[in-house]
């Protein structure tokens, strides 16, 4: 039997490659690189069916056919309103989260992140027993103030309110907690009292995770389906959002249904794009 | 010394964070500069912080100018932002997303200035510190000696009483750190109220400061100014920032027994029980030898632990009774042939053995 293994060939780049890096061969152990290439195929094959089946020909009049602008037109106005209200609720909320200390802050921070994990469907009936006309405090505005929520483009705007602001509130926390209050005890010094402090120091400072977590629920809100179609129905024009439009379509008019759908891609990207210095650089998120 | 009726800093506090306590009395008078100088962990940053409101007094109060900002005996606390105290803090803290001119207009603005008059407020400030040509630079494109001069603008903008420096100089390179001290001590001298300079370089506390006051553990273990500081250390740690050696003892007439082991006969000095005794470096003579015995040296036997080269003169570990750093020139090293493990004589004149009580302020 030899001592010295037999040699193979190794290529000029691979040994570029290999000095540059250091510390012998790299290449993948061959038991991990089938399935890696079975999960990548799974990932992007639909997407490659969706392009490749997409009615390029008629896509502007399918996309300007009446249902499909305001369905468009009623999700991108819905989701900003969802991400208006989360950015006015939720950033104090992460505030409190990351600096205050009570009893029941643990469970506080569980439950406000809950409908991360929570199906939306869930979620929807939920805000339906809440909101609804027989709901906790549905009953109350209806009685009191003639206000019916549920099947409103109101309701579309709490359902995604509701899935999509815990996403803006856990970015804010983390960046929240990890900002160095350095700056804010020399604001403090300065004269600035706490909400200037808060004002001109640590939502400045923490300026890009805002405008992250901000993004990413904007996305969440324009991609909800669950809550939405549960709490606020289907009815085209007032709460028939993207998705739900996409949904009924692939039934009546399959092409409308891959136009909507590519859309939504298509937004998916810009969002990833935007995001990329924070989820695409590999490795530790910051 | 000021009192706490009067202008100036009062201070007689306990502070504590966590198991740490800070327990100190002192008194700073306008327009003077109070050295706080300590080892890592003494509470000379707890000092500071206590003093800007960032961490309220466990017992005890702060006056500042007559009026009391903090009082645990009746709970009156002035919020840190509420405090005319100005902090130029370790790293600067200089806010990143703003310029120069706004980070220096951010005390007046916050303080209830309008933007203008804010605005030519940071104006004077940046003029006054040569800064007007950075005034719309990031903090991020400063270099060390140009953003502590932001600070101090920033600090000083705000129109303090008070003025709290916590290492101003450390961050900065040794080859600007000179230039920017002379210029600092400029600055400070044209403070009008107390300024509290904390730092771990003795010579900066003797350029910069009126006063030291030397922290360990928490206490105030010597008070002065820094010349008597530099010749009568209260404590090893003192001694050892001035370059001296220190030996506490009994004193018995001429004779002065050291509680670490040895003896020294110094006629004269006037001094009766507890005492230390200072001695410099380059005042103890070194020799292969015994010397011949004389009424007015002291000699004992020592053995070389270690030596060090620094710049022009080598200096020798020595463990003997007492023990000792000793200064000697490289030639000597070479014409004894000092080596770790020698043998060798140390003699010092009683002339240059400075013995005295502590003093007062001097606890420890």
């Amino acid at each position: 039997m030899d001592i010295v293994g037999r040699p193979s060939r190794l290529t000029a780049r691979e040994r570029a490659s290999r000095s540059a890096r250091g510390g012998g061969s790299r290449s993948a152990p061959a038991p991990l690189l089938a399935p890696a290439l079975v999960a990548v195929a799974f990932l992007v094959l639909p997407l490659i069916a969706l392009i490749i089946r997409a009615p390029w020909a008629r896509l502007g009049p399918v996309l300007s056919g009446s249902d499909a602008t305001q369905a468009l037109q009623l999700s991108l106005l819905t989701a900003s309103a969802a991400t208006a209200i989360s950015l006015v609720i939720g950033v104090p909320l992460a505030w409190i989260l990351a600096r205050g200390s009570f009893p029941g802050q643990r469970l506080l921070r569980a439950l406000v992140t809950l409908p991360l994990v929570l199906p939306p469907v869930v979620g929807g009936v939920a805000l339906l027993l809440a909101f609804g006309r027989d709901g906790l405090v549905g009953r109350y505005l209806d009685s009191w103030f003639g206000l019916t929520i549920p099947f409103t483009p109101l309701a579309v705007v709490m359902a995604e309110t509701f899935v999509a602001m815990p996403f803006l509130i856990i970015t804010v926390e983390g960046a929240l907690r990890s900002a160095d209050q350095g700056f804010e005890e020399a604001a403090a010094t300065l004269g600035a009292t706490r909400m200037t402090v808060f004002r001109r120091v640590t939502v400045p400072m923490i300026a890009p995770s805002l405008g992250a977590g901000a993004v990413l629920c904007w996305a969440r809100a324009l991609g909800e389906f669950g809550a939405t179609i549960t709490f606020a129905g289907s009815f085209p024009g007032r709460t028939e959002t993207m998705p739900i439009s996409v949904y009924y379509a692939l039934e009546t008019d399959p092409d409308a249904a891959i136009a909507l759908s590519l859309v939504l891609l298509l937004v998916s990207v810009v969002v990833l794009v935007s995001l990329r210095d924070r989820w695409l650089r590999g490795g530790s998120v910051p | 010394m000021t009192h706490e009726g009067s202008d100036g800093l009062f201070v007689d506090a306990e502070v504590r964070r966590g198991t740490f306590t800070l327990s100190v009395a002192f008194a700073a008078a306008p327009g003077q500069v109070v050295g706080v100088l300590g080892p890592n962990g003494a509470g000379k940053s707890t000092l500071l912080s206590a003093l800007a409101g960032l961490t309220p007094v466990a017992t005890g109060r702060i006056v500042l100018d007559g009026q009391v900002i903090d009082d645990a005996g009746t709970g009156a606390f002035v919020e840190a932002a509420r405090r005319p105290v100005g902090f130029v803090f370790q790293n600067y803290r200089l806010f990143p997303h703003l310029s120069v001119a706004e980070n220096v207009a951010f005390s007046p603005r916050a303080r209830g200035r309008g933007r203008r008059a804010a605005k030519s407020a940071a104006d004077r400030w940046l003029d006054r510190l040569g800064l007007t040509g950075l005034a719309d630079r990031k903090p991020g494109d400063l270099s060390g000696g140009q953003a502590q001069r932001v600070a101090l603008a920033r600090a000083l903008a705000g129109d303090p009483a008070l003025l709290l420096l916590d290492e101003p100089l450390s961050a900065l390179d040794a080859r600007t750190r000179l230039d920017v001290q002379i210029e600092l001590r400029r600055h400070l001298s044209e403070f009008t109220g107390p300024c509290l300079l904390v730092t771990h370089d003795p010579l900066e506390a003797l350029v910069l400061a009126d006063r030291v006051l030397v922290l360990e553990e928490g206490r105030i273990v010597q008070e002065g100014t820094p010349a008597q500081a530099a010749r009568r250390p209260a404590t090893e740690y003192v001694a050892r920032l001035v370059g001296l050696n220190l030996y506490a003892g009994r004193a018995d007439g001429p004779a002065v027994e050291l509680s670490g082991g040895g003896a020294f006969v110094i006629p004269d000095h006037g001094q009766q029980g507890e005492v230390l005794v200072a001695v410099r470096p380059s005042a103890v003579v070194v020799s292969s030898q015994r010397p011949q015995a004389s009424s007015a040296r002291n000699t004992w036997p020592a053995q070389i632990a270690g030596l060090t080269l620094l710049a022009d003169r080598v200096r020798l570990d020595l463990e003997g009774q007492p023990s000792a750093l000793v200064d000697v020139t490289p030639a000597a090293v070479a014409e004894l042939s000092l080596s770790p493990g020698s043998q060798v004589w140390l003699t010092v004149k009683a002339t240059d053995l400075e013995v005295y009580t502590r003093g007062p302020g001097q606890r420890g």
